[in-house]
């Protein structure tokens, strides 16, 4: 017994070293390689931190850490949201269609367009009981198709003021989109963090079969995440119309499921649900703008920043299961 | 242990010596000794946390020895995985069967053994072969058809087939009957013989009084990681033998003193629920259970008697075929937690940690989190509510965390039930159904959730109590219903609480008066 | 169950209601054949329907068409058996393509053939061990993969600005001219690939992997081996793809395949196969190829200012009633 006892002592012990270490990686690691790849950038060359480059570093992660922040409350019911690209597309083929009829009210049939993408999505999670991988895919699929439907295969101009200064415009000194994408960060934080919905939402991701005991409303925690994850898309999908100044859903928002995904996993959010992390999250998409950023300022092609983000993004979800696995 | 029989041990084809295993916070098993020996039906019998699935995972590789050694033909082995153990001759029906349910018989019977030509399967050989075999096993059906189109029985024999097909000496048997019908059990019996008279040895474990007395030769009963008798099947009787599973001696009778449960209580008025008839396939038999407020009812049974499922379907956590729940004589217009929450209806489940604790989340969370919707205004949590309940079931409850935010996961176990009983009592609710509300926790938070029972009661609470501690059971309960097999074979009242009137009703107790007969007639 | 009768005793094992029985042997049917069911159906519609549809010529294009990008559905029937997924294939697919091109404009046949080969089962093999030995989930480690495999393309290709062109005189070319070629090596193909899923060790593998990988390992199967070499060959079998269609396109064309993983994938569930898992056939994913394709002619014809986004819509629609009209059986089942 008393060879057992000492090999318990010392297990605990190196197990907490390394798992320190490894949830300290997990929680601050992209805060650090933030500043890491800042001092770097910056020393190679120091207009890196001008007002100017922050600019249009700010166009390119926006609509990536929108469409994030969406992903992360899905990844937080223990589901995923392969269809946000596609939402995308289609919000960049509504807003022509309506501009017609003022550019407010094309945007809002964007979002509502958005909504009933999530809505598909989360009815079938929630009611039909089908995977979510499953349920987004069949949606990544069709919608994309839609869009390029509904809108032609070319891409069409856009030249409506409020739209294009959603996408290049600031107030003071600040872009639209970033201080829209600021308050929805807040806002996800304040509904994660003090509403009713947020515990539930939290306490549905982490014990499923707990929460339905408790009596909780398990299918209308899930199907509100689908939905809120499809309008954030579809607003991604705004800013970048605004900011390319042209609606081509062939193209918009190609991949962005997985920038998404990655930003959200690099933040800290684990994919086996139950936990969330809004600032985080909003890390994860600086740090993926930073890193196609350094790979572009060094003259490094996009072939392989490609190759680079794909290596990222696995290297980020094994650590991530190294340590939820324990 | 003492009483452990003389047996020669070259005769044993399965010996555990002395085996110990630990886990954190527990030991499994304590020097316990098992031996089968060729040609018989072992039963292996003992009640929740005996250590008997803890042996059998030893037995098969799952888990390896702290201490001691497990012998097979007279040489020690050490299995590293259930691969091992079926490649040197032990195979295991678990009570889930493990098979792909998707493929074809014939394919399940010979996976990874196919009859196979230049790599190629000879399929024609395979079906013929497979339907041969089974036929067999009495189980005569197309080998091509997939596993699951067959009802369970049969897959069972599958199972056993594939088992023995694999040279196995001895074939150990988890549950096997827990789902199967009348004649398919007589099926299995005669599948089981046939195996013993070629020597095989069969491992048999069951909570069925009858079927052990039926099929099984000898038997090694276990309780808390020890081995206590082992015998002839025929010369332990039924009292007995539920008295060694329970610990109880049957001369001893004793009223009160180990739990910290008071007198009885009085029980007022209506019930508050009624629960009648509730029905399902395999599991309940037409249990009908009245609360009333003030009273503690006790649910009686073996593990596997519906206990835990007569709980879970009055809280509306487990789909009915048929049966009716009303709360304060209003029938429950939908079957589902929600609703018989909502009506009063709160139940703590026996698994803890699956089915309890959000284990993320922090105490606070965790205990207001049934009661979000009546603390909430305009979607927001009312912290000033919430901390007056948190506060005052931390005191209530005398919880012990480092603060109420801490994470429930962190908590021990006792702390995690208070946690639990916390969710619930903030509800104010009418009925409390308690599944085991004291296992796995320290005898200090034991003997306090047992006085917080007995109160909640005083105060008019309905309480069911369901434990495998007869003590508890009978200390706590003002009337106690008896279940075996799915259905109520007595009720015991006033002074028939007691520890022999209990132990009689589940030895003796008979479940099936007419079912049974009929169909063998 | 007539089967049952012979001995009434030991009958009672395996009967079950025959009720039940006889639903679930509707609904298998359903879920097996049903594809071929459609596709038939389709088929005479438009033949009756749709002028100039009944058309050897028209058949043929159809065939030739969609002949080597069939065998991305092949190669993911494999994996989605397993209950896996390979989103990667659609990248895969234009990376072989584009190295046969580079290989048989510096190499030859051999070489034109080889470097794609080597280096796509080299890609499945990294993604299968991800699945099977860093237990990360396909869909993330296949989705790296595609970005992956798009990046390695278009490194070797200056960005997508190079074009590398089969030399006229190779011998690499045969390998994709006519007719009889393209639709010779996919039914071929399709033959092995049915022979290797329900005639050998290995495919039998793959069923009980997918229909519960517990059961697999205490039944003593190669899991961590199988899961691995499932990603090489969906991973070899699209480079093959790409290198053929390369070869009949004369070309190694760099914005080819964007996509083609989602319509493998819609193919494999029309034809029946679980994407749960465990069930599934070559056959299926035959008929399910070829009733994509052939709606897309259709679409192609009478809905031409559409073009290719109308069959990705009615991909995605198909796929999403398909998966739900599979869970509800599936569950229906369960209940019964």
């Amino acid at each position: 017994m008393s060879t057992g006892t000492a090999e318990v002592s010392a297990a605990p012990k190196a197990g907490l070293n390394k798992g320190r270490v490894l949830g300290w990686l997990q929680e601050y690691g992209v805060y650090a390689a933030i500043v890491v790849l800042l001092a770097i950038n910056t020393a190679l060359k120091p207009s890196f931190l001008s007002v100017e480059n922050f600019r249009v570093q700010t166009f390119q992660a926006v609509p990536v850490l929108v469409v994030a922040l969406g992903m992360a409350l899905v990844i937080a019911t223990e589901g995923i949201d392969l269809s946000v690209g596609a939402v995308i597309a289609v919000a960049s083929a509504v807003i022509p269609l309506y501009l017609g009829y003022g550019s407010i009210a094309s945007i809002l049939v964007a979002l509502v367009a958005g909504a009933l993408s999530g809505l598909l999505a989360g009815g079938m999670v929630a009611f039909a009981r089908v995977q979510p991988i499953v349920a987004t895919l069949a949606l990544m699929i069709g919608l994309r198709g839609l869009a390029v439907m509904a809108n032609g295969a070319t891409a069409k101009s856009i030249s409506d003021p409020v739209l294009l200064g959603l996408g290049l415009n600031s107030w003071l000194g600040v872009p639209q989109m970033l201080v829209i994408a600021l308050v929805i960060v807040v806002i996800v934080m304040f509904v994660v963090r003090r509403t009713t919905f947020g515990r539930q939402l939290m306490a549905v991701g982490d014990n499923r079969a707990a929460s339905a005991l408790s009596g909780l409303p398990v299918r209308r925690v899930l199907v509100t995440v689908y939905v809120a994850s499809g309008v954030l898309a579809a607003l991604a999908g705004v800013f970048l119309v605004g900011h390319g100044g042209y609606a081509d859903p062939a193209n918009y928002g190609l991949n962005y499921e997985l920038s998404a995904i990655t930003a959200v996993v690099v933040g800290g959010t684990p994919l086996s649900g139950g936990r969330i992390r809004v600032l985080g999250t909003v890390a994860g998409a600086v740090f993926m703008q930073l890193i196609t950023a350094t790979l572009i300022q060094n003259n490094i092609k996009n072939s392989y920043e490609q190759m680079v983000e794909a290596v990222i993004i696995v290297g980020a979800v094994y650590a991530a299961r190294g340590r939820s696995g324990r | 242990m003492a009483q452990r029989q003389p047996a020669d041990p070259a005769q044993l084809v399965l010996d555990v010596r002395s085996v110990s295993k630990s886990f954190p916070g527990v030991r499994a098993l304590r020097g316990v000794d098992f031996g089968v020996r060729p040609g018989e039906v072992h039963a292996l019998v003992g009640e929740n946390g005996a250590g008997k699935s803890t042996l059998i995972k030893v037995v098969t590789g799952v888990y390896q020895v702290d201490e001691g050694e497990v012998r097979l033909d007279g040489r020690p082995v050490a299995f590293g995985s259930p691969l091992e153990a079926q490649d040197a001759g032990i195979s295991t029906i678990y009570q889930e069967i493990n098979l792909i349910p998707l493929m074809s018989v014939a394919r399940n019977l010979f996976l990874n053994r196919e009859p196979s030509r230049f790599g190629v399967i000879d399929s024609a050989r395979m079906k013929r072969e497979a339907y041969e075999i089974l036929r067999g096993y009495g189980v005569d059906v197309n080998p091509s058809r997939p596993l699951r189109s067959l009802g369970l029985g049969a897959q069972q024999m599958v199972a056993i087939a594939r088992a023995v097909q694999i040279d196995a000496r001895v074939v150990i048997m988890d549950e096997p009957t827990s789902s199967l019908e009348t004649r398919e059990v007589e099926t299995l019996f005669r599948v089981i013989r046939r195996l013993r008279d070629q020597g095989i040895a069969i491992v048999y474990v069951s909570h069925r009084l009858d079927e052990l007395y039926e099929i099984c030769d000898r038997v090694t009963i276990m309780r808390d990681g020890e081995t206590v008798h082992v015998d002839e099947m025929a010369r332990v009787d039924r009292l007995q033998l539920i008295a060694l599973m329970l610990g109880r001696d049957l001369t001893d009778v004793r009223q009160h003193g180990a739990t910290a449960f008071a007198a009885d209580h009085d029980v007022a008025g209506e019930p508050v629920v009624r629960a009648h008839e509730l029905h399902r396939a395999h599991q309940l038999d037409k249990v009908s259970v009245d609360l009333r407020p003030g009273e503690v009812v006790g649910l009686g049974g073996l593990l596997g008697s519906g206990r835990s499922e007569t709980a879970r379907a009055i809280a509306g956590a487990l789909p009915l075929d048929g049966g009716s729940v009303a709360v304060g004589g209003v029938p429950l217009r939908r079957h589902s937690t929600a609703a018989a929450i909502r009506a009063g209806v709160v139940m703590l489940p026996e698994d803890r940690k699956s089915d309890g604790i959000i284990p993320n989340l922090s105490v606070r969370e965790n205990i207001v989190l049934a009661a979000l919707p009546r603390i909430s205004r305009a979607g927001l949590v009312d912290k000033g509510k919430q901390d007056e309940i948190v506060e005052f079931f931390f005191e209530r409850l005398r919880i012990k965390a480092s603060s109420p935010a801490q994470k429930v996961g962190e908590l021990s176990g006792g702390n995690q039930q208070k946690v639990m009983l916390a969710r619930w009592l903030c509800l104010n609710p009418k009925a409390l159904l308690l599944d085991e509300p004291t296992r796995g926790i320290d005898v200090g938070a034991k003997a306090e959730v047992q006085s917080l029972i007995d109160e909640l009661a005083k105060e008019g609470l309905a309480v069911m109590l369901i434990s495998s501690d007869l003590e508890e059971l009978i200390e706590g309960s003002d009337r106690i219903v008896v279940l075996k097999e799915g259905r109520m074979v007595a009720e015991l009242t006033g002074d028939a609480v007691s520890q022999g009137a209990l132990m009689t009703a589940l030895a003796e107790g008979d479940p099936s008066p007419t079912a049974g007969d009929g169909a063998q007639a | 169950m007539t089967t049952t009768a012979s001995t009434p005793g030991d009958a009672a094992a395996a009967a079950s209601p025959p009720t039940e029985s006889r639903r679930e042997r509707l609904t298998g049917l359903a879920q097996q054949q049903g594809g071929v069911a459609v596709l038939v159906l389709v088929v005479v519609l438009a033949s009756v329907f749709s002028h100039g549809f009944a058309d050897t010529g028209n058949f043929q294009s159809i065939l030739v068409g969609n002949a080597y990008t069939s065998l991305l559905a092949l190669g993911m029937t494999f994996v989605i058996i397993t209950g896996g997924i390979d989103l990667s294939v659609g990248s895969v697919f234009a990376l072989g393509g584009v190295l046969a091109a580079w290989g048989s404009l510096h190499g030859g046949l051999a070489v034109g053939l080889l470097l794609p080969l080597a280096v796509s089962g080299a890609i499945g093999l990294i993604q299968g061990l991800l699945v099977s030995r860093a237990r990360l989930a396909p869909f993330i480690v296949t989705l790296a993969g595609l970005l992956f495999a798009r990046g390695l393309l278009q490194a070797i290709s200056d960005e997508g600005s190079t074009t590398y062109l089969v030399p006229r005189d190779s011998a690499f070319v045969a390998l994709g001219h006519g007719a009889l070629v393209p639709i010779g090596t996919a039914v071929v193909l399709f033959v092995l690939g049915g022979v290797l899923l329900t005639r050998t060790r290995f495919g039998q593998a793959l069923f009980a992997l997918g229909g519960s990988e517990n059961a697999a390992m205490l039944m003593g199967l190669p899991v961590t081996r199988t899961k691995t070499l499932v990603y090489v060959l969906s991973g070899t079998l699209a480079g093959l793809a790409g290198a053929l269609n390369a070869a009949r396109l004369q070309s190694g064309v760099t914005n080819i395949g964007v996509g083609y993983e989602l319509t493998a994938i819609a193919a494999v569930v029309i034809g029946g196969t679980l994407l749960t898992g465990g069930a599934g056939s070559v056959a299926g994913t035959a008929a399910g190829v070829l009733l994509l394709a052939v709606i897309q002619n259709l679409i192609g014809v009478h809905l031409s200012k559409y073009g290719s986004s109308a069959s990705d819509l009615a991909n995605g629609v198909f796929l999403a009633l398909v998966v739900l009209v599979q869970t509800t059986l599936a569950r229906a089942r369960r209940l019964s």
